[in-house]
C-alpha cells in the first residue's frame, strides 16, 4: 500500500479497517483489521469497490437532488411553485420520474444500428462518472489524486461528444445528425479556450494535480484569475451544452436533437449524464477557482465544498433560466473571436506576473489580483465592443416611405406564387 | 480539396414543439443553411366557414371564437361589424365602447402571447413566456368578469355586446391597465436590450416594404417595415376616430422590428382603453329585441368589413340570401396571408432562425386552417 493512498482519508479508513497486520496502518491508531494478515490484497480490492460504489451512488443521489432543486428553482424563477406534490416540498418528484422512466417501453427504431444505439448511453454515462474520480470533495476525500488531474478532466469530458455522435449516427435520424454536427463544432471550438483558461491556474499552482491547486489557493483563484474564470465558465457552459449554448438539444429547433429516438432508461442515462456533467462542471469550477474545500475552521471542509458547489450550480441554473439560445455561427464566433483572445491576454499577463513573483505568497496573489482585475474588465469590455451587435442606424421611416395601396410594375413578385417543388423530392 | 456535400430534406412538424399548433414544413438544408422550404398546412381545418352556412347570425359568433383562439374578441368584432353592415343595424353607443375595450384588451393579450412565444422560439426556457402569460391571465380574468368566459368569449352581439360590465369590472380594469404597463416595462427592460435577443433577431428575415405590400401583408409585420397602414387610423370603424393613438412604425423589417412593434403597440392599446373609459356613457349595451331580434334576416346582398386585428387585417365577407343564416361566409385570415411570405423569409437563412422567423410572423394555426 503506497503512502499516497494512505494520505487519502477515505482509503485509509476503509483499508485499515479491513486489513490485518498491515505495516502501513501500524503507525496509526488502528487495531488489527477484520481480515487475517497476508490478505492485504483482498482488503485493497474491497476498499476499492466500496469507495467506487460510494462515489457512484453519491453522485447519482446528487443528481436526484439536483433535478429536484433545479425544478424548484425553475418554478421560483418563473413565479410559480414548481414540483410540490410528491413528498415534502416535492422532494420525491425525481424519484417518481426515475421510476416512470424505467418502466417505459424501450423503443429501438427499425433503421437504427442496434449495437451502437445501445452502446451510446453507456458511452455517455461512463465518462460523466469518471470525472468525479479526481475531484477532492474535502480534505482527503477523493478516489485518486492524479498528478495530471486537469489534463485527465479535459480528456474525459471530450468523450461526451463522441457518444453524442454515436447516438445520433446510430439512430438514423436527420435531426439527430444535425444536432450531433453542432455538438462536434461546439466541442472543437470550446475545448481550446477551456484548456487555455486553466493554463493560468496551472501556472500559479505549478501543478496539474487538483489537490495541489487547492493547496496553492491562498486566496481563491477567481480573485487572481477573473479572466480565466470568465472564459472557463463560459466554455464549460458550452461544453455541457447548457443554455445559452444548448444548441445540441435545442428544443424549439431540433425537438430533442440526438435524443429524439431514445426512450426508457436509455434516455434516462443521457438525462443522468447531462446532470452529472452539470455537477462535475460545478465541482471543477469550485476546485480550480473557488479554492475547493478550503474555508475556515471549525466548519468542516466537506461543507465548504458543498456550499461552493451549490452556489456555482445556482448560477448555472440562473443562466439557463434567463438567457435565450445563441445561433451556431454566433456561438462559434464567440469562441474563436472572443474567448480565445481573452485566454491569450490572460496567459500573457499571468506569465509576466509570475516572472515578477515566481513563488507567489498570499500577499503576492493579492498584488496579482490588483493587476488582473483591471485587465479583465478592460479586455472583456473591448471584446464586447468588437463582437457586439451595432444598434440600428434608423428606426423611423422618412417621408417617402411606400404607402400601402401601390400599384407598380417594378414591385418584385413574391416567391410564394412561384412555387418550385424541389423540396418535394427525396423526403421520407 | 472541396468536400462533396448534399442537401438534406427534413420534415418538421406537424408534431414539433414550436410550430405554434399543427404546421408542417418540409425543409431542405445545406448544413445549417436553409435551401428550400415547403409549407404544408390544413391539419387543423374544421370547416368553420361551411358550418356558418348552417347557423343563425347570432350563433356564428361562437364559431368565430374558435378561429384565432388567442384573439377571440377581435374575431367577434370583425364578424359583428360585418353583420351590422349587412343587416343595417345601428349599434348602441355603450355596447360599442365596451367592445372597443374588449378588443384592445384582446390585442394586448394576443401580442403578449406572440412576444412570449417568440422569445421561447429563441431558446429561452419558458421564463419570458410565463411572465407574458401571467399578464395575459389577468386580462382573461377581466374577460371572465365581463362575459363569464376566458378564451372562447362570444361576448359581442349584433348591435353591441350581450351584457353590461359589472360594477367591480371598472376598478379591476384600472388596476389591470397599470399591471399591463408595468409588465411591458419589465419585458422591455429584460428583453429589448438583451444582446443575445438583439444579435439573433437583427437583420434576419428582412422583407422589403414593396414585397410586403405586394403580398398583401398587413398588421405589425407591415408596420415593422415602415408602411403606415393601420385600419384603426386609415378606415376607422366603431369609435376609433374619437380616440388618439400613435401608429408604431419601424424601418428594419426584420425579426427584431416585428417584435418591437408588437411591444410598443401594447402600450398604445392601453392608451386607447383609457380614452374609452373616459368617454363611455351609460345606456343599453345593445338595441332592444324589437329593433334587433335574435333571428336576424338581413336583406339580400353582401358585406365585407375588415378591422385591424392583432395579426393584420381581419375581414369577414358575408353573403345573405334573405334567410336566417348566411349564404356564404369567408374570412380574410391575416395569419394565412402573412404566412405566404414564409419562403422569402426563410430561404438563405439559418436553421436556428427558422422558428424565430416563423414565430415573428405571429400566426395562429386555428386561423390559418379555420
Amino acid at each position: 500500500m503506497g503512502q499516497a493512498f494512505l494520505d487519502n482519508s477515505l482509503w485509509r479508513n476503509v483499508y485499515c479497517f479491513l486489513a490485518g497486520d498491515s505495516s502501513s496502518c501500524a503507525s496509526r491508531d488502528y487495531s488489527a483489521g477484520l481480515l487475517p494478515a497476508g490478505m492485504e490484497w483482498l482488503a485493497f480490492a474491497i476498499a476499492a469497490i466500496i469507495i467506487i460504489g460510494l462515489f457512484v451512488n453519491g453522485v447519482l443521489g446528487g443528481v436526484i437532488v439536483l433535478i429536484w432543486g433545479e425544478r424548484r428553482l425553475f418554478g421560483r424563477f418563473q413565479s410559480r411553485t414548481g414540483p410540490n406534490r410528491w413528498g415534502p416540498w416535492g422532494t420525491l418528484t425525481s424519484v417518481a420520474d426515475a421510476a416512470k422512466t424505467m418502466f417505459k417501453e424501450d423503443v429501438v427504431p427499425a433503421d437504427a444500428d442496434k449495437i451502437l444505439f445501445n452502446l451510446a448511453p453507456i458511452l455517455i454515462a461512463a465518462p460523466a462518472l469518471l470525472v468525479f474520480s479526481v475531484i477532492p470533495f474535502g480534505i482527503g476525500t477523493y478516489v485518486a489524486d492524479l498528478n495530471v488531474g486537469v489534463l485527465f478532466i479535459m480528456a474525459i469530458t471530450s468523450l461526451t461528444t463522441l457518444s453524442v455522435l454515436t447516438a445520433a449516427w446510430s439512430s438514423a435520424n436527420r435531426i439527430a445528425i444535425l444536432s450531433a454536427l453542432r455538438s462536434v463544432a461546439l466541442l472543437i471550438s470550446y475545448e481550446i479556450p477551456m484548456a487555455l483558461a486553466v493554463v493560468g491556474v496551472i501556472m500559479l499552482a505549478g501543478s496539474m494535480s487538483l489537490g495541489d491547486i487547492i493547496v496553492a489557493q491562498g486566496i481563491p483563484f477567481i480573485l487572481v484569475q477573473p479572466l480565466g474564470f470568465f472564459v472557463f465558465f463560459m466554455a464549460a457552459m458550452a461544453e455541457m451544452a447548457r443554455a445559452p449554448f444548448d444548441l445540441t438539444e435545442a428544443e424549439s429547433e431540433l425537438a430533442a436533437g440526438y435524443l429524439n429516438d431514445y426512450a426508457s432508461m436509455k434516455f434516462g442515462l443521457f438525462f443522468l449524464a447531462e446532470f452529472m456533467a452539470e455537477i462535475s462542471t460545478s465541482a471543477i469550477i469550485t476546485t480550480l477557482f473557488l479554492s475547493g474545500w478550503r474555508g475556515f475552521e471549525p466548519i468542516p471542509s466537506h461543507f465548504w465544498f458543498g456550499a461552493k458547489l451549490i452556489a456555482v450550480l445556482f448560477v448555472i441554473i440562473w443562466f439557463r433560466m434567463t438567457l435565450p439560445r445563441l445561433r451556431i455561427d454566433q456561438v462559434l464566433k464567440f469562441a474563436w473571436k472572443g474567448l480565445f483572445e481573452l485566454t491569450m491576454i490572460n496567459i500573457i499577463v499571468t506569465a509576466i506576473l509570475i516572472a515578477i513573483w515566481p513563488e507567489p505568497t498570499v500577499r503576492h496573489l493579492w498584488y496579482m489580483a490588483a493587476v488582473n482585475w483591471p485587465v479583465a474588465i478592460l479586455s472583456i469590455w473591448l471584446v464586447t465592443k468588437l463582437l457586439g451587435t451595432p444598434a440600428y442606424d434608423r428606426t423611423q421611416p422618412d417621408s417617402n416611405a411606400p404607402e400601402y395601396p401601390v400599384g407598380s410594375e417594378e414591385i418584385p413578385a413574391s416567391s410564394a406564387y412561384v412555387v418550385e417543388t424541389s423540396a418535394q423530392e427525396g423526403g421520407d | 480539396m472541396a468536400i462533396k456535400t448534399q442537401p438534406v430534406t427534413v420534415n418538421l412538424g406537424p408534431q414539433h414543439p414550436s410550430t405554434h399548433g399543427v404546421f408542417r414544413m418540409r425543409v431542405m438544408f445545406d448544413g445549417e443553411e436553409i435551401v428550400d422550404v415547403e409549407p404544408i398546412f390544413g391539419y387543423l381545418h374544421r370547416g368553420s366557414e361551411k358550418l356558418a352556412e348552417e347557423r343563425t347570425y347570432t350563433q356564428i359568433v361562437t364559431l368565430t371564437d374558435r378561429m384565432d383562439y388567442v384573439s377571440s374578441m377581435l374575431n367577434n368584432h370583425a364578424y359583428i361589424l360585418a353583420v351590422e353592415k349587412l343587416a343595417r343595424i345601428e349599434p348602441s353607443p355603450r355596447g360599442v365602447w365596451l367592445r372597443m375595450i374588449a378588443s384592445e384588451l384582446q390585442r394586448v393579450a394576443s401580442h403578449l402571447v406572440a412576444t412570449g412565444f417568440l422569445i421561447q422560439d429563441l431558446g429561452a426556457l419558458g421564463t419570458p413566456l410565463i411572465y407574458a402569460m401571467r399578464e395575459r391571465e389577468n386580462i382573461l380574468d377581466l374577460f371572465e368578469m365581463i362575459c363569464g368566459a376566458r378564451i372562447t368569449n362570444s361576448y359581442l352581439r349584433p348591435g353591441g355586446v350581450f351584457m353590461d360590465a359589472p360594477a367591480e369590472f371598472w376598478p379591476a380594469l384600472d388596476r389591470g391597465l397599470d399591471d399591463i404597463v408595468r409588465t411591458i416595462d419589465e419585458l422591455e427592460a429584460y428583453l429589448s436590450g438583451n444582446e443575445i435577443i438583439f444579435s439573433r433577431t437583427k437583420g434576419t428575415a428582412v422583407l422589403s416594404p414593396e414585397l410586403l405590400i405586394n403580398a398583401s401583408i398587413t398588421g405589425p409585420m407591415l408596420r415593422a417595415s415602415g408602411v403606415d397602414w393601420d385600419l384603426r387610423h386609415r378606415a376607422p370603424y366603431d369609435y376609433y376616430d374619437r380616440v388618439n393613438f400613435e401608429r408604431i412604425l419601424h424601418t428594419a423589417s426584420d425579426n427584431y422590428a416585428r417584435y418591437w412593434v408588437r411591444v410598443q403597440e401594447m402600450r398604445e392599446s392601453v392608451k386607447i382603453i383609457k380614452q374609452c373609459i373616459e368617454q363611455i356613457e351609460p345606456g343599453p349595451v345593445r338595441p332592444s329585441f324589437d329593433d334587433v331580434p335574435r333571428l336576424i334576416r338581413p336583406p339580400e346582398g353582401d358585406a365585407y368589413v375588415a378591422i385591424e386585428g392583432s395579426k393584420g387585417e381581419l375581414g369577414f365577407y358575408l353573403v345573405s340570401d334573405g334567410g336566417i343564416s348566411p349564404y356564404r361566409m369567408h374570412v380574410r385570415a391575416s395569419s394565412l396571408i402573412n404566412l405566404t411570405l414564409l419562403r422569402d423569409m426563410l430561404i438563405g437563412g439559418q436553421f436556428g432562425d427558422l422558428f424565430v422567423t416563423f414565430g415573428s410572423v405571429d400566426l395562429n394555426m386555428g386561423e390559418v386552417d379555420r
